[in-house]
């Protein structure tokens, strides 16, 4: 699609030219996001500087009658950034400045393109941190992180991103600016702020953010458990929620995840276990003393072959460095991986680890397993060969069925990575065609002509017929009263 | 016991679209003060009932939205467990429908988090029939659009809550309140200092000239932040934390119209006479006043905003107006879950 030089005019008079690239090669940087198994290279991509230039960029975008797809750093995982082949690419990576941090009222005013853990940094010399934490807080920006309602490893204690938001300021799709939320938490009306939340830049562009800090815990401690059978360390999870611990951090790893950690990371994991868990919990001195005595005689009654508890901070950076690093270390086992993200109760854990082992030997692709198993959210690691003919199919098709499974046991096909394009198959599987008209719906609420993102978070009925006519479940097609494509 | 009336509130509902007639829904109506009035053939709740799913280790619960919410307590109780925001019951007749769709919260707000926070899932009777499932009884959802925690405080306007998911907690190993004689600037000074230290506070309200704080934790914890803190410990405050949450002070008594202001934890003194009494550290200020106090002004000035919470006079606002873009919002997501109208039409706002 070749771009529209009136457009192309109009944004290099708004932002100046250096802000708009257009040149293939400055345009092909941007092709994907972390799911790089996607790829369209944008027409143009425009970096404002202000609020007002992401305005200007979507008013003209709205004259033009342009698709826009919001961009942050570029680090999901699930195709949410993936531009429109010669469309406009919006990217915010320049609006990265702390506008205010309040230790009084506890909170933190950023634009969109400031990354996550710089949030962190600026509040601690007030004794304050923002929880939300994903893996990739180096990097990510908390604009990605209200489209995506990040997680991390710390949401069981602390919550989502959802939890820890207080107003964000969207812009809308014809370049208007709304407030949503408010500083102290509470605003008149329906709770529009989730709604924005995790809606995948779908429904307006965030330009500012405001969110909840909270004190810096006075004492931590990290236990790391080996396990000689899955199924015990799994209900050792369950045994430590139930005796009314709620962990900050509560994290599996299944063998191979493990001993890929450890070769990357060098960080002590027991090789010989076949599950880890990691158990942190923080707090004041005497609640986590009591709560370490708790969960020390609770991993050892369930049987763990083994606990330490980090001596030190320097130890316990060393035990989650492997943690942290698991998504690489198990990329090395093979050419490439491709990361799974549902979430289920936890009391189906064991079984649907085991399904999943059956499930992989089967298709004859192995899977690797870490998790956050205290909110029940798996990220199955599926190992494939992107070089072999039909390998990539294979691991998409796995990763579909294991989607499945997690929503057969009540669960749901993305706990933090998000639809994007990515699951928009088994999106299929968890909602009916009531619930996606709803979604579609909202959608036109906020962008009447879906002009944002267009393509993403929600299936079309026709694409979701398509998807049923793939996957018969008990001899019953879903959407069978629609046309096949 | 689970008594599912699904079909039987389909029925009413599409009959009601038919003919074009608004519904009033009601649970225990323990919370029939708060908003405008609806004039409407009454949609009961309560006949759809009991908890679905409590399984103590997964941390949720899945009630009908006609359950009592003091069954839903008791339950959670006998586990060790509640549900953290405190819900102001109103009532003896309060469901958890009701609760959800009023979005209210109690003493613990500003640090357990608001009702909203707790929303996992939801299945929703529109206004035209439709019976939709959002979210479900999983802690991480983001696949669709969160309408599920949207439903929380909305007011019956999008639809009929059939069933509820909500996360839930365990109740902490103890609880002490101490109690501090100080003047209002004095009382929101010494909670935003307690705020930026990681002490255990689940509540703090200024009342009658005293500060009262609640902390919870272990009792080594607890005598800790007693030597730390303070002040008097008040025995028995249990029954003073309920007659804020369920509003039996006798701040509240009489017919004196009651403001609820929220606004910035430090904001100054609000220009409103009968009050304050304060909460949440700061951020929720109750005022008694004279129904012509342009309360909506002063919390707006102040940064925040108002709500006419009980004995509205007339037909008086209750909600603190939206701006004309969010506004136009708020009547599109009610035309896409109730085209017709016809559920608690004007419960919000007039034309909502």
């Amino acid at each position: 699609m070749a771009t529209d030089p009136a457009l192309l005019r109009a944004l290099s008079e708004a932002l100046g030219s250096d802000s708009v690239l257009t040149a293939p090669e400055s345009c092909i940087a941007f092709e994907c996001d972390a799911l790089t198994a996607h790829r369209r290279t944008p027409g143009l991509v425009v970096l404002p500087a202000s609020t007002a230039e992401v305005q200007s960029v979507l008013r003209i975008a709205a004259a033009h009658e342009t698709p826009v797809v919001a961009r942050g750093a570029g680090t999901g995982l699930s195709g949410g950034a993936l531009p429109v082949e010669g469309g406009l690419l919006l990217v915010l990576s320049k609006l990265n400045r702390i506008l205010e941090i309040d230790p009084v009222r506890r909170l933190a005013r950023v634009q969109p393109g400031v990354t996550n853990l710089a949030i962190s940094d600026a509040a601690r010399p007030h004794g304050l941190f923002y929880a939300p934490d994903p893996s990739s807080q180096v990097a990510c920006t908390i604009g990605g992180n209200v489209a995506e309602n990040s997680g991390g490893v710390h949401c069981l204690k602390y919550g989502l991103t959802v939890h820890n938001l207080l107003e964000v300021r969207l812009a809308t799709c014809d370049g208007e600016i709304v407030t949503i939320g408010s500083a102290h938490g509470e605003a008149p009306g329906l709770s529009l702020l989730p709604l924005i939340t995790g809606s995948e830049g779908m429904l307006g562009v965030v330009v500012e953010v405001t969110v909840r800090l909270v004190p810096l815990p006075e004492r931590v401690e990290l236990l790391m458990a080996g396990f000689d059978d899955v199924s015990r360390c799994a209900g050792a999870v369950g045994r430590i929620v139930a005796a009314g611990i709620v962990p900050a951090g509560l994290e599996m790893m299944d063998g191979p995840a493990l001993r890929a950690a450890e070769a990357f990371a060098r960080c002590g994991y027991p090789l010989d276990a076949t599950a880890l868990l990691l158990c942190e919990l923080d707090g004041l001195e005497h609640d986590v003393a009591h709560q370490l005595r708790e969960v020390e005689s609770i991993l050892r009654d369930c049987g763990a072959a083994s606990v330490r508890v980090a001596v030190d901070a320097a130890e316990r950076a060393r035990m989650w460095s492997g943690r942290k690093s698991a998504f690489p270390a198990v990329g090395r086992l093979a050419p490439d991986y491709y990361c799974m993200d549902g979430t289920i109760p936890r009391r189906h854990l064991a079984n649907v680890l085991e399904r999943i082992a059956a499930m992989s030997r089967e298709a004859g692709l192995s899977v690797a397993n870490v998790f956050h198993a205290g909110d029940g959210n798996l990220h199955p690691l599926i190992l494939f060969d992107a070089g072999k003919s039909d390998d990539l199919e294979r691991a998409e098709r796995l990763g579909a069925e294991i989607l499945e499974l997690c929503v057969a046991v009540g669960g749901t096909v993305t706990g933090e990575h998000g639809v994007g394009v990515e699951k928009l198959g088994p999106m299929c599987s968890q909602f009916g065609p009531a619930e996606l008209e709803a979604f579609h719906a909202i959608k036109r609420v906020f962008d009447p002509t879906g002009r944002l993102n267009p393509g993403k978070a929600v299936p079309t009925l026709a694409r979701c017929a398509d998807y049923g006519a793939m996957r018969v479940h008990g001899g019953k097609l879903p959407f069978s009263h629609l046309p096949r494509f | 016991m689970d008594r599912d009336s699904t079909e039987a509130l389909i029925a009413q509902v599409r009959e009601a679209t038919a003919r074009g007639a608004p519904l009033r829904i009601v649970g225990g109506d323990t919370k029939r003060f708060y908003g405008r009035a609806v004039t409407g053939v009454q949609l009961e709740t309560r006949g759809h009932s009991g908890i679905v799913s409590h399984d103590p280790a997964e941390l949720v619960l899945t009630a009908r939205g006609g359950t009592p919410l003091a069954e839903v307590e008791a339950r959670l109780a006998s586990q060790g467990q509640r549900l953290p925001f405190e819900p102001p019951h109103f009532g003896a007749d309060a469901t958890i429908g009701g609760a959800v769709a009023c979005g209210l919260a109690g003493p613990s707000r500003a640090w357990a988090g608001a009702l909203r926070d707790y929303v996992l899932g939801v299945r929703v009777l529109t206004g035209d029939g439709r019976v939709l499932r959002f979210g479900g009884e999983v802690m991480k959802n983001v696949a669709g659009y969160d309408v599920a925690r949207l439903m929380a405080g909305s007011l019956g306007v999008l639809g009929v809550l059939l069933d509820v998911s909500l996360k839930v907690l365990p109740r902490p190993a103890a609880e002490r309140t101490l109690a501090l004689d100080v003047d209002q600037a004095g009382a929101l000074d010494r909670l935003s200092a307690l705020g930026r230290t990681a002490l255990p506070l689940s509540a703090g309200s200024w009342v009658d000239g005293r500060l009262y704080l609640r902390f919870e934790g272990c009792e080594a914890t607890l005598e800790s932040v007693e030597r730390r803190v303070g002040g008097e410990t008040i025995t028995g405050a249990g029954a003073f934390w309920a007659s804020l949450r369920e509003q039996t002070h006798p701040f509240f008594a009489g017919v004196l119209p009651l403001w609820r202001c929220t606004v910035a934890s430090l904001a100054p003194p609000l220009p409103l006479g009968g009050g304050p009494l304060i909460e949440w550290n700061g951020l929720q200020r109750w005022y008694r006043c004279a129904p012509d106090t342009p309360a909506f002004a002063a919390a707006a000035e102040a940064g925040g905003h108002a709500t006419l919470f009980r004995h509205r006079p007339g037909d008086a606002d209750v909600f603190a107006p939206l701006a004309p873009s969010i506004m136009h919002v708020h009547r599109d997501l009610k035309r896409v879950f109730d085209p017709a109208g016809i559920l608690n039409p004007g419960r919000m706002y007039p034309d909502l």
